[in-house]
């Protein structure tokens, strides 16, 4: 990206005729979008950089507190056990989704018949939003549960996994998409020569299949960490972080552990875990920008 | 030479085989879909006892539900359909044309200013929604861009970010020189753009719009804590509110509003699937 931009910044630099007359129509083309990036980050998010060293029961009534907030964030018993939950979870769901989904893509990608069709179905559930495929598998999960006089919402054990099930039915298909289009792009004859060399399928496999589609795991690797870090609306409709276990509930994730930081005392503290939660999920996205950028200059 | 064709045939049962396991998996795979149909056609009592089990002559109520999930909950369920269709689409298409048009002004400018402008829309990609949770709310409702009607201005805000970064992106792969030619042949850049830049977008919109499209109509959270919610639901407030606080839930009811809230989304996923499904996949590729 960077070799990218330093080329094109000089041809621009040096086309008087596009670039002035552009210039000059500032408030047409850049102001509208920087308005409304004003409003709906800029000055959010500064203020709220701002409020979590701050104690305020409303954005305009605040009280300098200092690093009060973040110490009590880590005090927090529930915000602990939401990060080491999500983390636990993220780890699971991202070897269980990329196992399933490249092989899916590996198997799909052999030309069987109907390979089409199959794609399109398994993509599909990518497009149901998170709060309606929450109450469809709290539906699905109960079903089965209440035949054992439980449910999905009594224990902690049933909620993770059922979880894991929903993110594993929605995500797969996206996974999948991704690895088709890096096993796509593993050269022909490179397996044309493993073919005739009489390399067997699995050596094919692990050592010229997997090294080329490398880029496209790493895309996915980070991919999945991300959502499952900020994945709020599913858990909250499928647990909502129950069952409790006093102050801890014990399937809440780190998103909904914020979220219902939202009370008039913990205002503060829960703009601090917001801040930390923001750091945390920028990290994994800037590694995440780096290995996609890593991939273009590779092909 | 004998033994080839024998290889070749059992290479052929193999992808017939895996064709039949795969038809398994992809029916199993709707099954969740289907189980919503089915349970839509219940009586409540008969949802959470027999999910797996058909419509019976006891347990089937027709379209009952669908009627009585209209007005479930106190709110007109089409109200909220209507509400999030606006917001969608205005959104969507506010998003495009405005990011579009910063994008073009952002790489071919490449002043300080234009240059901060772009990092922060960069940054802005990795921040997840709960950093201004408390703040955006609030801005929002200072500046009155709390109803349907303005909350487009608050997602071309927040949704900004990737939309500019995908442009941007495009827009630096487009030699300069078909624009000089335009200046050159009289154009003046709001011509320029509309007439010369924006038709070689193209793609870049539609993997864009998509993007834009399923973000807005799944969002919850945002229009949850922006908009009024006792005068303006959209779908998923409207269903997180139905299981969420609304005392005994009719669940009957309920599946029948989940159905109708995805049928739309069916329907527009196999109308426009290959722009689907590479709209999605660049979103993901860029970041």
């Amino acid at each position: 990206m960077a070799l990218f931009k330093k080329k094109n910044d000089g041809a621009a630099l040096n086309s008087v005729l596009v670039r002035r007359p552009i210039q000059k129509c500032f408030p047409i083309f850049l102001l509208p979008t920087f308005i409304a990036f004003c409003i709906g980050f800029l000055y959010p998010f500064a203020k709220g950089l701002f409020l979590s060293f701050c104690n305020f029961k409303t954005t305009s009534k605040w009280t300098w507190a200092g690093l009060g907030n973040y110490v009590k964030a880590f005090a927090d018993e529930s915000f602990l056990h939401a990060f080491w939950y999500t983390a636990g979870f993220a780890l699971v769901s991202l070897l269980i989704i990329n196992i399933l989904a490249f092989t899916v893509a590996y198997l799909l990608t052999k030309g069987i018949k109907g390979s089409n069709i199959f794609r399109t179905v398994f993509f599909m559930p990518n497009l149901i939003g998170g709060i309606v495929l929450g109450y469809i598998w709290s539906m699905i999960f109960d079903g089965i549960l209440s035949r054992y006089n439980t449910s999905i919402l009594l224990n902690s054990t049933y909620g993770f996994w059922g979880l894991i099930i929903l993110m594993a039915w929605q995500q797969i298909g996206y996974m999948m998409i991704i690895y088709i289009a890096g096993l796509q792009a593993v050269p022909g004859d490179m397996l044309e020569a493993a073919k005739i060399d009489g390399a067997s399928e699995w050596k094919t496999l692990w050592n010229i299949i997997i090294p080329n589609v490398m880029p496209s795991i790493t895309i996915c690797t980070f991919l999945t960490l991300t959502n499952s870090f900020k994945l709020y609306d599913q858990n909250l409709a499928l647990t909502n972080g129950r069952p409790y276990n006093g102050a801890i509930h014990t399937t809440e994730m780190l998103a909904l552990n914020i979220v219902n930081s939202n009370t008039l005392k913990t205002k503060g503290i829960g703009q601090a875990k917001a801040v930390m939660f923001f750091v945390l999920v920028a990290i994994i996205g800037i590694f995440q920008m780096k290995s996609t950028h890593d991939k273009e200059v590779q092909q | 030479m004998a033994k080839k064709p024998a290889t070749i045939q059992g290479e052929k049962r193999g992808k017939a085989v895996l064709s039949i396991v795969f038809a398994v998996v992809a029916i199993v795979y709707l099954l969740p879909i289907f189980l919503v149909l089915m349970n839509s056609f219940k009586a409540n009592a008969y949802v959470n006892t027999e999910t797996f089990a058909m419509p019976n002559e006891e347990s089937y109520v027709g379209f009952a539900n669908y009627i009585k999930g209209m007005t479930f909950g106190n709110y007109p369920f089409a109200k909220s359909v209507g509400y999030s269709l606006f917001i969608t689409i205005v959104s969507s298409a506010l998003i495009l044309v405005c990011t579009s048009m910063a994008a073009w002004y952002i790489a071919r400018v490449g002043s300080a200013f234009s240059k901060i402008v772009y990092y922060l829309c960069v940054f802005s990609m990795v921040v997840p929604f709960q950093m201004v949770m408390f703040t955006l709310p609030k801005t929002a409702d200072t500046l009155n861009l709390n109803t349907p009607w303005t909350i487009p201005i608050i997602y071309l805000g927040f949704g900004a970010g990737l939309a500019v970064f995908m442009f941007s992106g495009f827009v630096k792969s487009i030699p300069l020189s078909i624009e000089e030619a335009a200046a050159i042949d009289g154009c003046g850049p709001v011509k320029t753009f509309f007439s010369v830049v924006l038709p070689m977008m193209k793609p870049t919109m539609i993997s864009v719009g998509v993007l834009e499209i399923m973000w807005v109509w799944n969002d919850y959270l945002l229009p949850y804590l922006v908009l009024d919610r006792k005068k303006y639901m959209t779908i998923p407030i409207h269903i997180q509110y139905l299981k969420g606080s609304y005392g005994s839930v009719d669940m009957g009811a309920t599946m029948a509003l989940i159905l109708l809230s995805i049928v739309p989304v069916i329907v527009f996923y196999l109308t426009c699937q290959k722009y689907i499904i590479k709209g999605v996949a660049a979103g993901a590729v860029k970041g």
